[in-house]
């Protein structure tokens, strides 16, 4: 297979595979979850569920000042890195054009300095997670397998992208054929492992405070 | 013109004077990539070379390569050393036809034997070899042949170096390029469809001052050419930087002369020496046209996904995949969900209610 037919095979029928398992099991998962359902609750509301839900899942996303205080590292480069990964994601140009063919929609792209700025702080805040995770007893002792794969097809993409941009050692489409791949290996890793928590977190957030917005509480 | 008259005697009789063939050796030494310092040893080199024989040899091939070099407009000095080798064989351009043309061949062959230098463009047919012959003689048979006595082998253009068009899907003739055919010959692959002239003098001169072949990339290209991507050394790419593109052929940022990219402009993964030295006397490139580069200068540029469409861009239908697997996600899921509800119903009915006095009833 040349490197040109990889490309296409990458861009073509890999694609599609990657994009069939990863909605295919994003659905499956979602609905599974939905349908486990809920008893109904017989106490009388003191509050209105769907305005707890929906204000638990913005405020959730800040922590409080204690936790902050306690957690600040994670906090800060967990914040860095998932808003790297959404501006390089859907800011950079060429993403911009694969979007405008599959959804229909396009919007107007970053410069690609500030891109390239931000991969580099992506990369290096996705490090030094890493490193925090395995410096850290307790963090250690609670990783898994999973966590450390989930870790790594995560950063493979920004690094394999950032490489395809500066085009270093390879041909230029053997690093686009590697960096659309290992955006696939993330596709088809997402549903069935952690990496779903970009969807369930809203869930499990309306979940609880709905709960607690029923009670008339503060969750 | 005699066999036996140096470059130099070549260049003087035909009016070039010692500063225009100074201008063409500092250029040479400029574009690959030489010190300054050896301009004079470039000079002495080919005044004093002997004109090399070169056979050049045209399979499954358009001429376009032979139209491209021999316009480089007449008064160029890159046209008089084109004229000042020896080009002993060649269909478009010598005189000689039929039996007397393949002497010609044959005797350069038998005078130069090891010391010639082999041009090819064209691909080679291997599915028949009645898809294309000279005199009877088919391609690959010639091939190898004259490949034989040659000091070296240069792959013009992409069909030869490649195997281009003829060898894009379904590549109904077998066609292969020249080093799938030729192992134990030193090859210079001069891609582009056509490349451009100056590469080939460059190649020649850097082969006569030196002797030796230039420094080649992993495709076997001269460095000194293919050394930079078309998008590095694009004059729009810092409308690519800014994230400002043309979106059609006829809108206001094609006419502002943004970045073709979205047009599917193959600049980034193409590598070759149009955006600095250009075409037509330096007159411009396609992109200065208003056309994204096809990347013809890489191998099988014909079959990248479409001229049209940008790199970044899938070649299959996600959407309609997209769709379908939404589809068929919500449907299982919700099979699941009624499966596992069913499980629960069940457990729930077959739980038996236990009071204080079955449980005595055990001891």
């Amino acid at each position: 297979m040349s490197e040109t037919e990889l490309l296409l095979w990458v861009r073509g029928p890999a694609l599609q595979g990657a994009t069939i398992i990863f909605l295919l099991g994003i659905a499956v998962r979602i609905l599974e979850i939905l349908m486990l359902g809920r008893k109904t609750d017989l106490a009388e509301a003191r509050g209105s569920a769907v305005a707890g839900g929906l204000r638990t899942i913005i405020s959730r996303s800040f922590a409080q000042r204690e936790t902050l205080q306690r957690t600040a590292f994670t906090e800060v480069t967990g914040w860095i890195f998932h808003i790297g990964i959404f501006v390089t994601l859907l800011f950079f140009a060429p993403h911009i054009l694969l979007f405008e063919e599959v959804l229909g929609l396009s919007w107007p792209a970053l410069p690609t300095t500030v891109i390239d700025a931000t991969t580099i702080v992506t990369i290096i805040a996705l490090l030094a997670v890493l490193v925090h995770r395995i410096a850290n007893r307790v963090t250690r002792f609670l990783s898994r397998f999973q966590d450390y794969l989930v870790w790594l097809v995560t950063i493979l993409p920004m690094l394999t992208g950032y490489i395809a941009f500066h085009r270093v050692g390879l041909s230029p489409p053997m690093l686009i054929a590697i960096h659309i791949l290992s955006v696939e290996l993330l596709m088809v890793v997402f549903p069935f492992t952690k990496l779903m928590h970009a969807f369930t977190l809203f869930m499990s957030r309306y979940y609880n405070g709905a709960i607690a917005g029923y009670r008339g509480v503060n969750s | 013109m005699s066999k036996d008259e140096t470059l130099g005697e070549a260049l003087r009789r035909q009016g070039i004077t010692r500063r225009g063939f100074l201008k063409f050796c500092a250029a040479t030494a400029s574009m690959m990539a030489l010190p300054p310092s050896m301009v004079p040893a470039i000079a002495a080199a080919l005044e004093k070379a002997r004109r090399p024989s070169v056979i050049w040899l045209s399979f499954q091939e358009c001429t376009g390569c032979t139209e491209s070099l021999t316009r480089s407009h007449s008064p160029t000095v890159e046209g008089l050393i084109f004229d000042a080798i020896s080009l002993d064989y060649h269909h478009t351009l010598q005189a000689a036809a039929g039996s007397a043309a393949e002497a010609a061949r044959e005797a350069a062959m038998e005078e130069n034997y090891g010391k010639y230098l082999l041009i090819v463009d064209g691909s080679i047919p291997l599915a028949n070899p009645g898809y294309s012959t000279i005199a009877g003689i088919s391609n690959l048979a010639m091939l190898e042949e004259t490949a034989k006595g040659a000091a070296a082998v240069v792959s013009m253009g992409s069909c030869a170096a490649f195997g281009g068009i003829p060898k894009a899907r379904p590549n109904p003739t077998g066609a292969v390029s020249v080093g799938d055919i030729v192992k134990d010959k030193p090859i210079i692959n001069v891609p582009g469809c056509p490349p451009i002239p100056v590469v080939i003098t460059g190649v020649l001169a850097h082969f006569l001052t030196f002797g030796t072949l230039p420094e080649l990339d992993a495709l076997g290209r001269p460095k000194a050419y293919y050394g930079q991507s078309i998008h590095d050394r694009c004059y729009r790419r810092p409308f690519y930087d800014k994230g400002k593109f043309a979106n059609t052929f006829d809108d206001e940022g094609a006419k502002k002369g943004w970045c073709l990219y979205k047009l599917g402009c193959k600049g980034p993964t193409t590598y070759n020496a149009c955006a600095t030295t250009k075409w037509n006397e330096g007159t411009g490139f396609p992109i200065e046209a208003g056309h994204p580069c096809l990347g013809c200068s890489e191998p099988d540029f014909w079959d990248g996904g479409g001229f049209y469409k940008a790199i970044s861009t899938p070649t299959g239908d996600v959407s309609k995949a997209a769709v379908y697997a939404i589809g068929a996600g919500a449907a299982a899921g919700l099979a699941l969900g009624a499966m596992n509800r069913a499980r629960r119903d069940k457990a729930v009915g077959e739980h038996e209610k236990v009071n204080i006095d079955d449980l005595e009833k055990g001891d």
